[in-house]
């Protein structure tokens, strides 16, 4: 019925509108929003519409519209095996179908398609022309063309190769020549980085200074100059302080057992011989250049106990020839540590104490020079000159003092001039001072034109006293011991009467400072109190006696050399008469001995003769007695209890003389 | 100034072959080997077989000993080694470039 349908397309409508509108139940304003649709038409009325009231118009139903399939059975259920029971299948296939039509497919080939083909043949030739189109170009030409050519199979897979040709392979090398190789191995110590880093420190510095100074063209090609010579005779320059070295190993070797005796021997007999000592001889120093000169001069060095200086000349007047500066060492008895051969024979050297590269030499042409054992050179630093106050006569002892207030280094030389002189290093020059002119007291000579000249005295032998700076004493010619001082240069302080001949050596005593000694060539060697006119000891030794020395560890031995090659030894201690040593120390008879000293620390002592050889000697434990104090009370007073030892000996002296006085 | 140079080297290189010379001469002394740093000796007064073989031998103790003395105090360095044996002495003295070898027979 036309109202059903109604219906039905109302309810379509409506699903149409609640679809485009959301499937909201509780929408109920379909109607409104139809109703802007729909106003644009106009409503016509049917015959047969319900008519309905006011509030059943105004009744809202309410459509959903859903996707699903209204026809679709909704509760389907299915019996389940599983749980033995029917159960509702909740998804339904909502699937509607509307519309199906099967095709039909046949091939082309087929006797079907044929057949159909020459139903519709010339009507659709074309058509069938235009469909073809779509297939295959082959199949349309195989089709026109003959039957019997092969068909190729358009499912079949055709494949197509072609193979290029390869090129042959060709191997193609080179060969480098290989780099140089070394074998490198080297360790890293701590010493070896120590060495790098000092290399670097030094390189530093050396650019500081190069930066520094201003370069000069004339030193670098010197330096240049110094660089070839340097390169071209290394090799054996170089190896000079290691031969030295072995040179010494080779000589302690040669002569390992004096110096085991040297460092150990003490002579045990010396416990049996109640005062008597003896001198062990150790090392004999000569060297074949001076074997005609006689040993004029011996100084030890205060900084290097090993090292001394020898003065090689001649004391001869007749033979007075060259002379030579010998410095040796004991650890090397064979060869000298530095030679200086000079023009004139020496006659004294003094090391500097604290120096010890400065030595002053004293030259028998009168001379005095100054050398320096640092420098290359064989020639002194300094040297004096006819015009810079040389002396008219040989001199006869040096003596370096204390730097002067200006912190020059001086030295005082005594000559048979007369003159006492001061010789001061001034930068290059060496300036002289007189001290004092000795002149004979009283005697007076009668000079050109009446004029009356004093005589000079002959200095021989002069020593300055170790505390008193000032006081000194010389000792003359004519056999005169003046006291004087740096001060007064023109009296003497005081004039001993010493000797009958010329004084050959004064020295003033180590500790005691009021005692010299003093010795001749009247074979006397005498001890002086220098407040008292009159010596306190005298000896008579039988031979000329060339030199006396007193030893630095007591104050009352002391040790002389004659001229019939005998040493004596005298410890005024244990024997206040007698030597208590006296050896001949030399080969021959015929051999004077010139000089002796002590060695400031070892005991041991060098002798010097005229045959130009230095001997040094041992001194056995009894010439080097101490005195035995009462327990507590050694050694800790060494000068002390020296000096109180030798005033004990003179205060027993000077008791008698001033009683007969 | 370079003359003067020149004649101090030389008096040193003269200086230097007396010192050997009287080395050579003393008693005992059976023979003397300079060696460079390399360990290759470039003066001897032995036959070349032994001179060889006295140079490498002692050239590894000398570094044996130089190291070890260094090792314990930088700042020290080796002054000289003697080895001493039945028959004689074997005196080594190092220097920065070079090592001299004096072999001695001390009881000659």
């Amino acid at each position: 019925s036309t109202s059903a349908t109604n219906e039905k397309t109302n309810m379509l409508l409506m699903s149409v509108w609640s679809c485009f509108f959301g499937q909201d139940e509780e929408d109920g304003t379909e109607m409104g929003e139809g109703d802007e649709w729909m106003q644009g038409k106009t409503l016509i009325k049917p015959l047969d519409q319900l008519d309905l009231t006011e509030a059943e118009l105004k009744e809202e139903f309410t459509r959903i519209l859903t996707a699903n399939n209204p026809h679709a059975p909704q509760n389907i259920v299915r019996y389940s095996f599983k749980e033995r029971s029917y159960k509702p299948i909740s998804s339904v296939d909502q699937l509607a179908v509307h519309f199906v039509l099967e095709g039909n497919l046949l091939h082309q080939d087929s006797d079907e398609a044929r057949r159909q083909r020459a139903k519709q043949g010339g009507e659709d030739a074309g058509d069938v022309e235009e469909g073809g189109g779509e297939e295959r170009a082959d199949s349309v030409e195989s089709k026109v063309g003959k039957k019997e050519q092969k068909i190729t199979n358009q499912f079949n897979f055709s494949e197509r190769a072609s193979q290029t040709l390869n090129n042959p392979l060709r191997e193609r090398g080179c060969q480098t020549e290989p780099p140089p190789r070394a074998n490198f191995s080297a360790t890293a110590n701590q010493w070896e980085i120590y060495d790098v880093y000092l290399e670097v420190l030094q390189k530093q510095e050396k650019n500081k200074e190069k930066a520094k100074a201003v370069p000069k063209k004339d030193d670098d090609k010197g330096k240049k100059k110094m660089m070839l010579v340097e390169t071209q005779s290394d090799d054996i320059t170089k190896v000079a302080k290691v031969a030295k070295i072995i040179e010494r190993m080779v000589n302690q070797n040669t002569f390992d057992d004096i110096a085991q005796d040297f460092k150990y021997f003490e002579d045990a007999s010396d416990e049996y011989r109640e005062q008597e000592g003896t001198l062990l001889p150790l090392w004999k120093f000569q060297y074949d250049k001076a074997k005609r000169l006689s040993v004029t001069a011996l100084c030890w060095n205060e900084s290097y106990k090993d090292l001394f200086a020898v003065g090689l000349g001649s004391y001869d007047f007749t033979k007075q020839g060259r002379g030579m500066l010998v410095f040796y060492s004991l650890k090397n008895s064979t060869f000298p540590e530095y030679i200086y051969p000079t023009t004139s024979g020496i006659l004294c050297l003094d090391i500097h104490k604290h120096l010890p590269y400065l030595v002053a030499v004293g030259f028998y042409d009168g001379c005095v020079a100054v050398y320096n054992l640092k420098e290359e050179t064989l020639q002194p630093i300094y040297k004096s000159t006819a015009k810079s106050g040389k002396h008219t006569d040989p001199v006869w002892q040096v003596k370096w003092q204390k730097d002067d207030m200006d912190n020059n280094h001086n030295f005082f030389s005594v000559s048979s001039d007369g003159r006492v002189v001061s010789w001061t290093l001034v930068k290059n020059e060496l300036v002289f001072t007189d001290i004092i002119k000795l002149s004979l007291a009283g005697a007076v000579s009668e000079g050109p034109e009446g004029v009356q000249l004093p005589i000079m005295a002959c200095g021989t032998s002069f020593d300055f006293h170790k505390q008193i700076d000032y006081l000194f004493l010389v000792g003359t010619e004519e056999g005169k011991i003046h006291k004087c001082s740096k001060a007064y240069s023109s009296q003497f302080l005081e004039t001993y009467n010493a000797h009958n001949m010329a004084v050959d050596a004064v020295k003033w005593n180590h500790f005691h400072t009021k005692v010299f000694i003093s010795c001749s060539s009247d074979w006397t060697v005498k001890i002086w109190d220098h407040t008292i006119k009159t010596p306190m000891f005298t000896f008579d030794l039988n031979a000329s006696v060339g030199d006396v020395a007193w030893s630095p560890y007591s104050s009352t031995v002391f040790a002389a050399v004659t001229t019939d090659g005998k040493v004596h030894t005298f410890d005024l201690s244990i024997n206040k008469y007698e030597a208590i040593c006296q050896q001949p120390v030399v080969a021959k008879k015929k051999t004077k001995l010139t000089h002796i000293e002590f060695n400031p620390v070892y005991p041991i002592i060098i002798v010097g003769d005229d045959r130009g050889y230095v001997t040094s000697l041992k001194l056995s434990p009894n010439l080097r007695k101490k005195p035995k104090e009462k327990k507590g009370q050694e050694l800790p007073k060494g000068p002390e209890v020296e000096i109180a030892k030798m005033e004990k000996l003179l205060s027993l002296l000077r008791e008698p003389e001033n009683s007969n006085a | 100034v370079t003359v003067l140079i020149h004649h101090c080297i030389l008096y040193k290189k003269a200086e230097v072959e007396e010192t050997l010379k009287r080395i050579q001469g003393q008693k005992g002394v059976q023979g003397i080997i300079i060696v460079n740093a390399e360990g290759i000796p470039i003066k001897t007064t032995l036959d070349n077989s032994s001179t060889v073989q006295y140079a490498g031998l002692i050239h590894q103790l000398v570094m044996k000993a130089r190291s070890t003395v260094r090792d314990i105090d930088p700042q020290n360095d080796l002054t000289f080694l003697r080895v001493r044996s039945k028959k004689n002495e074997i005196m080594i003295a190092p220097d920065k470039d070079y090592f001299l070898i004096v072999i001695q027979n001390p009881s000659d």
